[in-house]
C-alpha cells in the first residue's frame, strides 16, 4: 500500500513523523503556561538533595556533598525529560469514544500519544534550562560541565529510560479497555518508581540486600543509570544500556498483545 | 446567626451524603488507595532511615520526633485527597465551562459551595494511617503531653489545614483569571512533599522559603513540636496568625475575584 504513492516504507514512516511531530509541537507551545507548571512540579530531586546535604545518612553511606549535588541535578534533568502521562490522555479518549476516529486511520494510535510526549519534551527545554539556572545561580558550586561523550551517552540514556517508562506505562493504559478507573492502578506504579529509582535516594545509601532487590526490577534503569551517566560517575555503560534494552524487548510484545485484545473488546463509548 | 450556621451544618451533610453514595460506586478503589498509602507510607519510612543514618537523627530530631512530622505529612495529605483536590480543582472547570453562574445564582456562599461540594473517602486511609503513625510514635517518645499541650497541638494542627486551604484555594482561585493555570494546584502538591521532614533538616536559606513564602513549617514542624511538649510560644502564635490571615486573605480574595468574573461568553 505503502508503494502505491510512489513512497518507500522508509520515506513514508518519516514523513509521518515529521508530520506528527510538527503538529504537536505546535499544539504543545500553545499549552507553554502548562508546561512551564509541570515542569516547576517537578523539584522533588532538589527538594531531597537539600535534605540529603545536611543528613548523616549520606556521610554514613560516603556520599560527599559534591557528588550528591551533581546526582541530585542529573536527575532532576532525567525526570523532566522522561514523563509519561499516557495514562491520563488514553483514560480520556477510550471512555469518551475519542479513539474510534483514530483507530481508522492507517497509523497504530500510540504513535501519536508517543510523538505526543517528545513535543512535550522539547516545550520543557527552555523551562528546565531556567530552573537549572535558578539552582546555579543560588549554589554555584553544584556546576560541572560533562564531557561531550557523557552528555551524548547521558541522552541517550534519558530517551531509553522515556521509552522503557512509556512501554510500562502503556501496558498499564491499556486496562482502560477492561477497566473504568484504569488511571488508579497508575498511581500504584509510581510508588516503587517513585523510591526504588534512585529518584530521592541514590542507590548507594541503600541497603545491600535492598539494593539487589530493586536492581532486580526495571526501576533503577529509570533514573539512576542515566544520571550517573550525566554526573560523570563510573558506571557499568555497556551492563546499562543491555539492561534498558532488555526490559524495553520484555515489555514491547506485551503491550503489543495487550493492545490487540483491548481493541477487540473495545466498543467505544455507551455500548 | 445560629441559624445560618445550623443551615450550613444541614447543607454540609448532605452535601457530603450524597458524594459518599457516588463514591462507594467504585469500590476497588478503596483497596488500590489502601495499598498506594501503605506503599507510600513504607517508602518514606525506608527513604527516613537512610536519611536518620546510624545516628538515628535528622536535622536535631530524634527518630521518633521525625516520625510525627511524617505522621502529620500523611495527615494532612488524607485531608487534601478528602476535601481539597475534589473541590478546589473543579473550579477551573466551572470557570471553563460557564457552570460558575450557577453556583453564584446559588442562596449559598458561593466559597463555601466550591470548597465543601464534594467528599471523597478516598483520602481516609491517609488519614487514619497519618493518625496511627503520629500516636504509635508519641507513645514511643514517651513523654506525656499535657491537657493544655494537647489543645495547643490541636489548634496548630487546625492552623495547619486551615493556611493549607487557604494555599489551595488562592491557586484554584487563580484560574478566574488564567484558565491555563489549571494544574497549579499539583505543584503545590508535589512543593508540599518538603514537609516531611522536620524544617531545620534543611539549610538556612530553604528553611526561610519553607516559612514565609512555601509556609510548609507551620504546616508540620509547628504543630508536632507543640505534640512533642516542647512548642515555642513565637511560633504557635505566628502559625495561629498566619492562619487567621490566610483565611481573611481567601475571603478578601474571591470577593474581588468574583468582581473580575465575567463569565464564560463574555
Amino acid at each position: 500500500m505503502a508503494h502505491r504513492n510512489g513512497l518507500k516504507p522508509v520515506q513514508r514512516a518519516l514523513r509521518i513523523a515529521a508530520a506528527l511531530l510538527s503538529s504537536q509541537y505546535a499544539y504543545m507551545l500553545e499549552y507553554r503556561a502548562e508546561i512551564a507548571l509541570w515542569a516547576l512540579s517537578g523539584v522533588l530531586p532538589l527538594i531531597m538533595l537539600a535534605v540529603w546535604q545536611g543528613s548523616a545518612g549520606a556521610a554514613a553511606a560516603g556520599l560527599n556533598p559534591q557528588g550528591l549535588g551533581r546526582y541530585f541535578l542529573a536527575a532532576f534533568v532525567v525526570r523532566q525529560f522522561s514523563v509519561v502521562w499516557l495514562i491520563h490522555v488514553f483514560e480520556e479518549d477510550a471512555l469518551q469514544g475519542k479513539l474510534s476516529p483514530q483507530l481508522l486511520q492507517p497509523l497504530q494510535p500510540l504513535w501519536r500519544y508517543l510523538a505526543a510526549h517528545v513535543a512535550e519534551q522539547a516545550t520543557r527545554v527552555p523551562f528546565v534550562a531556567l530552573m537549572l539556572a535558578a539552582v546555579l545561580v543560588l549554589k554555584p558550586g553544584l556546576l560541572w560541565l560533562p564531557s561531550a561523550g557523557q552528555l551524548l551517552l547521558g541522552i541517550v540514556a534519558i530517551q531509553a529510560a522515556f521509552v522503557l517508562r512509556f512501554l510500562l506505562q502503556t501496558l498499564v493504559a491499556m486496562l482502560c479497555f477492561w477497566s473504568e478507573r484504569a488511571a488508579a492502578l497508575d498511581r500504584l506504579l509510581l510508588i516503587p518508581y517513585l523510591f526504588l529509582s534512585g529518584l530521592v535516594a541514590p542507590l548507594e545509601s541503600f541497603p545491600p540486600a535492598v539494593r539487589r532487590l530493586a536492581e532486580c526490577t526495571p526501576f533503577p534503569a529509570m533514573v539512576s543509570f542515566p544520571a550517573k551517566l550525566l554526573a560523570g560517575e563510573s558506571v557499568d555503560v555497556a551492563g546499562g544500556f543491555l539492561n534498558l534494552a532488555l526490559w524495553c524487548a520484555v515489555l514491547f510484545p506485551l503491550s503489543r498483545l495487550l493492545w490487540q485484545a483491548g481493541v477487540r473488546r473495545y466498543s467505544a463509548m455507551g455500548a | 446567626m445560629a441559624q445560618r450556621l445550623r443551615r450550613y451544618g444541614r447543607t454540609l451533610l448532605s452535601f457530603w451524603a450524597t458524594s459518599l453514595e457516588a463514591e462507594l460506586e467504585y469500590q476497588l478503589n478503596l483497596v488500590i488507595e489502601l495499598l498506594a498509602v501503605l506503599g507510600n507510607l513504607a517508602g518514606s519510612l525506608f527513604v527516613l532511615v537512610l536519611l536518620a543514618g546510624p545516628s538515628g537523627q535528622l536535622g536535631g530530631w530524634s527518630w521518633n520526633s521525625a516520625l510525627v512530622v511524617l505522621g502529620i505529612y500523611t495527615l494532612l495529605d488524607g485531608f487534601t485527597s478528602c476535601v481539597l483536590q475534589p473541590n478546589l480543582s473543579k473550579i477551573v472547570s466551572h470557570v471553563q465551562n460557564g457552570t460558575l453562574d450557577f453556583v453564584l445564582l446559588k442562596p449559598i456562599d458561593s466559597q463555601f459551595w466550591l470548597s465543601t461540594r464534594s467528599f471523597s473517602p478516598w483520602g481516609l486511609p491517609g488519614v487514619i494511617a497519618g493518625l496511627a503513625l503520629i500516636g504509635w510514635a508519641l507513645v514511643h517518645n514517651g513523654e506525656a503531653l499535657s491537657a493544655g499541650g494537647m489543645a495547643l497541638a490541636v489548634a496548630l494542627l487546625v492552623a495547619g489545614g486551615l493556611i493549607l486551604y487557604s494555599l489551595w484555594f488562592l491557586l484554584a482561585g487563580l484560574s478566574i483569571w488564567f484558565v491555563k493555570v489549571w494544574n497549579a494546584t499539583e505543584v503545590l502538591r508535589y512543593t508540599l512533599v518538603a514537609g516531611r521532614y522536620p524544617i531545620s533538616a534543611y539549610p538556612p536559606a530553604l528553611r526561610l522559603v519553607f516559612t514565609l513564602v512555601l509556609p510548609v513549617a507551620f504546616l508540620t514542624t509547628v504543630p508536632a513540636e507543640a505534640l512533642l511538649g516542647r512548642a515555642s510560644a513565637a511560633w504557635a502564635l505566628g502559625s495561629l496568625a498566619a492562619a487567621a490571615i490566610s483565611l481573611v486573605g481567601t475571603r478578601l480574595f474571591w470577593q474581588f475575584a468574583l468582581r473580575h468574573y465575567t463569565s464564560a461568553s463574555s
